[in-house]
């Protein structure tokens, strides 16, 4: 089963490697890492897409807290949440092809970003399922290149926020 | 702090501004009451090791750096101080890897300074550089790199705190050698700063009731406990816990002492070499009561069969441990003198007779035994060992059979008695354990029992015995085999006895050579004398005790048995 959780990180260095290591040294499976800044200089934000159990899914996140750079740990088991992943797609798309691919891209809602003779690229984000139908799609026609952010994660607001 | 008149950072109060960082170093160890500092110096930590020439802190050079960590970890562990160790960049660094992560298993507190290359040269490969904050990432609780002087003392301070605290463990601090030489020019802030950092006291009430109301309801509770409860320094809650309820404890190998033996409701020790009683205790409870103990696989044997019938409680500080190994029924996580003691206030006082009667009668059928004939066995030895020092010694262990012997014959009373590398299983461990135990109990009997394999790995550190003239006895096994290996061989391997035979020198003259006193015991007639010769000399003594070469380390429950399916060996 996936899970997502998320970790608010001391911006320092070796930060990285002390959640990496800690995944990689107790067997846990990462999908996808994300780290970026956030509004406050002194912390960064983890994203992670992990796979196992409900058990597995406790470790980490207990695992994670005892991390000293660790900040705050949180899991998006049982709650509602909006996620994000961006993709950069070349797919081979020759004149006489084009405008089907640029049909299906608009279906996507992704933009077309850069054109040549031979094929374009796509920009397209939205939870990871739908990347992934688009990349089926797209498949027919040849994908060339393909690059993934990985997925950010967010708890919807309640009616009382 | 310092009464130094040459010492700017002492008592004048100036500040940090103006020394450097060895010297901050100085005066961030003085004011963290470190007392003795174990390592060896090297070239990245000069500048630390000429601020140590005149300072009041106590230095103990061993012979090789492992041997100097494992001396901060038995210091840590007999005294409860933090223990302290400094290696130089490179190989001091990387030399001090087994004794990190023997005490990471143990979570013994200890910071490790290493040197490290110039700050501007990290990353090139220079003389002696190794990522040593890499390598020790997880083999510590956490670890630090400081490149820049103004961080030094805060850092030094952090490292510290993180240390003790909460689940204790070894922290690294990495220093560039610019960052001992230069100094701040302004006062540095030197308050931690660890917003991650928020280890656990107390405990949740509600969970402690729960815990009372199913041990309140239980026929056939145990206590199942560890080093928790040594680091905690829960002893006397746990023995009001045990009176009140009538409830037999058992300890694992790192809670050995922590529940007094000679107490009837003692099981002494379980798992895997635990006793028959302790074992069947366990397998027919219907409430285990874990406290600071993590249900390791030497303990439980196979996982799915273990106390098949016990609701399962569990107090630990590290809410990491819970439910790692085995499902438990109702998790506190907390300090275990903190819940132990809460737990007293919600306890019935009970008798439970018919649990008892049940327990006497295993205790009766199958005591810890072993047959007295034939050469002499390493069981008298240690059997001895506690009487002839009324079971009131500070035992270091290697790792193998003799530890084992050691654990189930001593005879344990009090805690942080034994120091015995139980998770990470070091070989080695004992000798330099027991140095470092006598350095912070300068009083007290310190011994090191050993096996002749654990022994050879580091007898090296019998010369800082010697010139710091420590009254350790260092009790060597000596069976000529590496005895645990071949045991296995012997059981599971159809005795085909693989690269276990093990040639070792004349102990005696090893000791004599390296200066201290040595003493070899060949048969049963000279053992007492001999023994007690050791005990009685004022320095330190290395005595060879040649034992029954093949003698089998009972009970034994094999790799993936349950409890119940112990090998009593010939004498059940």
């Amino acid at each position: 089963m996936k899970h997502v959780i998320m970790a608010l990180v001391q911006n320092q260095p070796g930060v990285l490697a002390h959640v990496a290591g800690m995944f990689a040294a107790r067997g846990f499976n990462i999908d996808s890492l994300v780290v970026g800044r956030t509004e406050d200089p002194m912390l960064s934000r983890m994203t992670i897409v992990a796979v196992g159990d409900d058990r597995v899914l406790e470790q980490i996140r207990k695992q994670l807290e005892k991390i000293v750079t660790v900040v705050k740990v949180r899991d998006f088991q049982d709650v509602r949440y909006v996620e994000r992943d961006l993709m950069l797609v070349r797919v081979h798309a020759p004149a006489e092809k084009r405008s089907k691919v640029v049909d299906l891209v608009t279906l996507f809602r992704g933009r077309v970003v850069d054109v040549s003779r031979k094929s374009l690229i796509v920009e397209m984000s939205g939870p990871e399922d739908k990347l992934e139908a688009f990349v089926d799609l797209a498949k027919p026609y040849g994908i060339g290149e393909l690059a993934r952010t990985g997925v950010i994660a967010m708890k919807r607001g309640t009616q009382a926020d | 702090m310092t009464d130094k008149k040459d010492d700017p950072g002492g008592s004048g109060h100036r500040g940090y501004a103006d020394l450097t960082g060895a010297q901050i170093f100085n005066e961030m160890l003085l004011e963290e009451g470190v007392e003795v500092l174990f390592g060896f110096p090297g070239g990245a930590v000069i500048p630390i090791f000429d601020v140590l020439y005149d300072s009041p802190l106590k230095f103990v050079m061993s012979r090789h750096e492992q041997g100097a960590c494992h001396m901060a970890d038995g210091y840590a562990r007999s005294t409860g101080k933090t223990g302290a160790v400094i290696a130089t960049s490179g190989p001091g660094a990387t030399n001090l890897i087994t004794g990190l992560a023997t005490a990471n298993m143990d979570s013994v507190p200890l910071v490790a300074f290493t040197g490290q290359v110039r700050s501007q040269l990290i990353g090139n490969d220079a003389f002696q550089e190794a990522d040593t904050t890499g390598i020790t990432r997880p083999i510590t609780k956490h670890n630090f790199l400081v490149t820049r002087v103004e961080d030094l003392g805060r850092t030094v301070k952090e490292a510290f705190h993180i240390a003790r605290t909460g689940r204790p463990g070894p922290v690294v601090v990495d220093i560039a050698v610019d960052a001992t030489v230069n100094k701040p020019g302004r006062e540095p802030a030197m308050e931690p700063d660890l917003p991650g950092y928020k280890p656990r006291g107390g405990g949740h009430i509600r969970q402690v009731r729960a815990a009372a109301a199913a041990i309140n309801a239980a026929d056939h509770p145990v206590l199942y406990v560890g080093g928790g409860v040594v680091l905690s320094g829960a002893t006397e809650a746990l023995r009001a816990v045990a009176q009140k309820g009538r409830i037999p404890v058992t300890t694992t190998l790192l809670g050995l002492g922590t529940f007094d033996e000679t107490d009837p409701l003692s099981l002494r020790m379980l798992g895997m070499h635990g006793t028959a009683y302790a074992n069947y205790a366990v397998q027919e409870s219907d409430c285990l009561v874990a406290v600071g103990a993590r249900f390791d696989d030497r303990v439980t044997g196979k996982i799915e069969a273990f106390a098949p019938k016990a609701k399962i409680i569990h107090v630990d500080i590290d809410p990491a441990s819970i439910s790692k190994n085995v499902p438990v029924d109702i998790p506190v996580v907390g300090d275990a003198k903190y819940i132990l003691e809460k737990l007293l206030e919600h306890l019935e006082a009970k008798e439970r007779p018919a649990w008892h009667e049940q327990i006497a009668q295993w205790k009766k059928l199958y005591p810890l035994k072993y047959a007295p004939d034939g050469g002499i066995k390493p069981q008298e030895v240690v059997e001895l060992l506690g009487e002839l020092t009324r079971h009131d010694a500070i035992v270091a262990t290697g790792v193998g059979q003799h530890q084992m012997w050691a654990a189930q014959f001593y005879g344990w009373r009090r805690p942080r008695q034994i120091l015995t590398s139980g998770g990470l299983g070091t070989m080695g461990y004992g000798c330099p354990a027991a140095i470092g135990a006598q350095f912070g109990n300068p009083g007290a009997t310190v011994l090191d029992i050993d096996g002749d394999g654990s022994f050879s790995m580091t007898m090296g550190e019998v010369i800082t015995a010697v010139q710091h003239d420590l009254p350790v006895k260092f009790i060597v096994l000596d069976n000529g085999y590496l005895g645990m290996v071949r045991q296995w061989q012997d059981l599971f391997y159809h005795k085909r006895y693989s690269a276990v035979a093990h040639p070792c020198p004349d102990f005696k003259m090893v000791a004599e050579g390296f200066g201290a006193r040595g003493i070899r015991i060949s048969a049963r007639s000279e053992l007492a004398d001999g023994l007690n010769e050791a005990l009685k000399h004022p320095g330190p003594v290395v005595v060879a005790v040649e034992v029954e070469p093949e003698e089998n380390v009972y009970p034994m429950v094999a790799a993936g048995k349950g409890l119940h399916e112990m090998d009593l060996g010939k004498l059940a």
